[in-house]
């Protein structure tokens, strides 16, 4: 058990526990503008995956990491206004609409990396980001390096929590979306558009999960692969929930998540051995589900999630 | 010189839904300083009418004008920029988000953010003016509904309404709340507001209200000039079409009981607990409950329909003891009921009328058979019943919850009698519903008393209970604190004992 101890507090580990979180941030937060305005996204796994080949194929074409990472959150953003149009515009079925987007969005990356790559005996990479230490904050011992030596992504994650917050709880935008997710029906005699918020609040929410993609593709394994996302989609769901829809709560679930998964990544280097390594690789799916029946006792989910608003309707 | 325009009016509003006319023609103006009554059954049409007038619904017909010029309304953003603010009979809050974010939805904030000390300012202003205070901070989950109604109505203020709707505000409310929001209604007209109120309590209307509109199936089938020296029998005759006679209780002969609870107790309930309550009902009796509500009334009731099962105490049914307290166990035993709650614990709300109406006793030989349902026999009873109690609705298999209070509650009354029970249990009966529809439901209760059934009903409601029931037991605190017979009751002395003042029978 010390030698696991010992890890934890190594630069490294501290540095991969941040590498893991960033995309399950942006994607929890994503998710979650969604679900506080009323709409479950369930296409996050595939939009992911999908942002992740747009913008893997934007930088091996331009050579511009930036127009990459644009273009995976334009991505995102087009798949949540697809999602929002069959969900809120239509009000048709947010899970099977959710469950469609995946599928689609899925094959769709798949198509176009064949079509444009082709088949390669050599996968075909892009140089990623590198690290940007910040003066001053890089140099404090072992947190240094380990938050403030990082990717312009992770910042970016790291500055959109507290933005989130801000959005959400302080701006008259925010209260609009948390209104609509609680109750349509004020919110709409109130004067405030409830599609039109709904729209934006699922299109944000798309974006963010581009982003994700952009931080799997582009900075942690420089190519596009078909497992690239494995479920960091489902798991963003279910941190939402663990979070109670609120973005330090949800940023924090992402780190939990994160701390367990490189402490399950440290487990099968280290050699205990001759435990099989798919055990531990269950490890943080565990803690989730664990983690779920504990927290969602008493969480509660905005009031409107999953009813679609129709004026006219009683 | 002419009268200046009025401040809204509405000319030849017509408003269908499906098959059904809402509106048909409506003419209406309101002018500053004024109170308007909207008046009307169930069912007529007023809320439609409101609705149209704030912009939720899409007119078929008709025009709005705003001082004199026409407007055009497509949502509720553009009532508001025309000043028309409206408290919908159910509030259109979040409960839980704060007073304040309620309130401030969907005004620009300060440099991008709310503005939360504009917000407060204002609302200080306004509990100041009219005497409408609220805390700013408390989630509105926390708010009695007394306070959910004022802040329904400072949000209308807070966005410079000069007309204001009331779609029932009084349905809501306590007795003494209805005072309060009274003086602020007032309050608000002497400052040159126009306020439209909609009631179908008489009294309430003509003592609020400067003039009346009344609506009948969708049409204007009467307007009161002076609502004050207008009787109450002559408005009712304009909202029903024909006069409402009130029904007479009959002397009664009381047979043998049929309904007993011994030294009844509960412990954990999640509302007031009973202690110790004994009371009976006779056949062919009707005993009231009278009390403020939560002094133990749904606890009561949940005991008695076998919801809730007693820590002490025993009950008869029809003289058999209720060993189980299961629903289905007093059924059997010939209990009727009817919930306080008739969306949520009355009918399935997404369900096809004519299952709601069987599902107490979908599992009898009457409506499956070998385990499979009789679809036929089902549809055939719902529509038995739609006759018999002019229930009016599409049809058998509309969606229940889209039917009106009076009809839902018709509805619930038709499923429970259809059975014969030898005991019937009514929460707050008449709640909510006009007086047509109230006295039908009245007329019911004493038709089963003539035929032997022993009928318990909890209200609020004194005047009500005087005129049903042969003896009223009045409830404080989890107790029985004591029963009169009719006769002996006034107003003056339950009111009294209802504050928990021991009555002696
Ligand atoms: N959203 C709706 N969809 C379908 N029918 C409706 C709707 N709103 C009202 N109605 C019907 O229109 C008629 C008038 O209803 P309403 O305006 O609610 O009456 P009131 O407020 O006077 O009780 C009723 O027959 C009702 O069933
Ligand atoms: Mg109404």
């Amino acid at each position: 058990m010390s030698v696991v101890l010992e890890q934890i507090f190594q630069v490294g580990f501290l540095a991969a526990i941040i590498r893991i979180a960033t995309p399950l941030a942006f994607a929890t937060l994503g998710e979650m503008f969604s679900e506080r305005a009323g709409v479950l996204n369930l296409g996050i796994e595939g939009i992911m995956l999908l942002s992740a080949m747009t913008g893997f194929t934007a930088t091996s074409l331009s050579g511009s990491l930036w127009l990459g990472v644009l273009a995976a959150v334009l991505t995102g953003a087009l798949m949540g206004a697809v999602h929002a149009l069959f969900t809120v515009a239509l009000g048709l079925s947010q899970h099977v609409c959710g469950i469609g987007v995946t599928l689609f969005s899925s094959g769709l990356a798949y198509f176009l990396y064949r079509l444009i790559f082709g088949q390669q005996s050599v996968p075909p990479s892009i140089k990623s980001f590198e690290t940007l230490p910040i003066p001053v904050l890089s140099d404090i011992p072992v947190v240094g390096p380990a938050v403030f030596n990082q990717f312009s992504l992770v910042y970016m994650a790291m500055a959109a929590v507290p933005l989130a917050a801000f959005v959400l709880y302080r701006t008259p935008w925010g209260l609009s979306v948390r209104m609509v997710g609680e109750n349509p029906r004020a919110a709409d005699s109130a004067g405030v558009g409830v599609i039109a918020t709904r729209f934006q609040a699922v299109i944000l929410g798309g974006a963010l999960m581009g982003l994700a993609g952009a931080f799997l593709s582009m900075v942690q394994f420089n190519a596009f692969t078909f497992g690239l996302v494995s479920g960091r989609g489902w798991v963003a769901i279910a941190l939402v929930v663990f979070g109670r829809w609120d973005p330090w709560r949800s940023a924090g679930a992402a780190l939990l998540f994160a701390f367990v998964d490189a402490l399950q990544l440290r487990m099968q280097a280290s050699g205990l051995g001759h435990i099989p390594y798919e055990a531990f690789l269950m490890l943080p799916f565990i803690f989730t589900i664990v983690a779920m029946a504990v927290m969602s006792r008493n969480a509660v989910a905005p009031s409107a999630l999953l009813k679609p608003f129709r004026r006219e309707e009683r | 010189m002419s009268t200046p325009a009025p401040l809204i009016e509405m000319r030849g509003i017509s408003k269908g839904f499906g098959a059904v006319m809402a509106n048909e023609g409506v003419d209406l103006s309101v002018a500053q300083g004024e109170i308007l009554g909207l008046l009307g059954e169930n069912g007529a049409g007023k809320t439609t009418l409101m609705n149209v007038l704030f912009g939720a619904y899409a007119p078929d017909a008709g025009e709005i004008l705003v001082q004199g010029r026409p407007v055009t309304i497509n949502s509720s953003a553009d009532a508001l920029a025309a000043g028309i603010g409206m408290v919908h009979q159910h509030f259109h809050l979040a409960p839980r988000l704060s007073v304040l974010e309620n309130l401030l939805i969907g005004i620009p904030g300060k440099s991008g953010r709310i503005d939360r000390a504009g917000g407060l300012a204002r609302l200080a202003e306004i509990g100041r003016q009219h005497g409408l205070t609220l805390d700013p901070n408390r989630p509105v989950s926390a708010l009695s509904i007394g306070e959910q109604q004022r802040l329904e109505i400072v949000k209308a203020l807070f966005r410079g309404a000069r007309l204001l709707i009331l779609d029932e505000p009084t349905a809501v409310l306590a007795p003494t709340e209805v005072d309060g929001l009274f003086s602020a209604l007032r309050s608000m007209a002497a400052q040159g507001l126009g306020i439209i109120f909609i009631s179908h309590k008489l009294n309430e209307v003509r003592a609020l209200t400067h003039r009346c509109v009344v609506l009948r199936h969708g049409r204007v089938t009467g307007r009161v000039d002076a609502p004050a020296s207008t009787t109450s029998s002559e408005m009712a005759r304009l909202m029903c079409g024909h006069e409402i006679v009130p029904p007479a209780r009959g002397p009664s002969t009381p047979g043998a009981a049929v309904l007993t609870l011994d030294a009844i107790s509960t412990s954990r309930h999640s509302g007031m607990a009973l202690r110790d309550v004994s009371i009976s009902v006779r056949a062919g009796e009707i005993l009231g409950i009278a009390g403020v509500s939560g002094n133990g009334q749904r606890a009561l009731a949940e005991v008695i329909s076998g919801v809730t099962a007693p820590d002490a105490g025993r009950m008869t049914i029809a003289g058999k003891a209720v060993s189980r307290f299961s629903s289905r166990e007093v059924q059997a035993l010939g209990l009727g009921r009817i919930p306080e709650d008739r969306m949520t614990t009355g009918l399935v709300t997404n369900l096809p009328l004519a299952d709601s109406m069987v599902l107490p006793r979908i599992g009898t030989a009457a409506f499956s058979r070998n385990g499979l349902l009789r679809p036929d026999a089902i549809r055939a009873f719902a529509e038995a019943q739609i006759k018999a109690y002019d229930i009016r609705c599409p049809g058998p298999m509309t969606r229940a919850g889209a039917l009106s209070g009076g009809n839902l509650q018709k509805a619930l009354l038709a499923r429970e009698l259809a059975f014969d029970p030898k005991v019937l249990i009514v929460s707050q009966p008449t709640r909510g519903l006009d007086i047509g529809a109230a006295r039908f439901i009245h007329e019911k209760f004493l038709d089963m008393r003539a035929r032997g059934c022993g009928i318990v009903v909890i209200g609020e409601d004194l005047e009500e209970l005087l005129m049903l029931c042969d003896r009223i037991a009045v409830m404080y605190e989890g107790r029985i604190v004591g029963t009169l017979d009719s006769a002996d009751a006034t107003i003056a002395r339950l009111g009294l004992m209802m504050t928990g003042a021991e009555g002696h029978s």
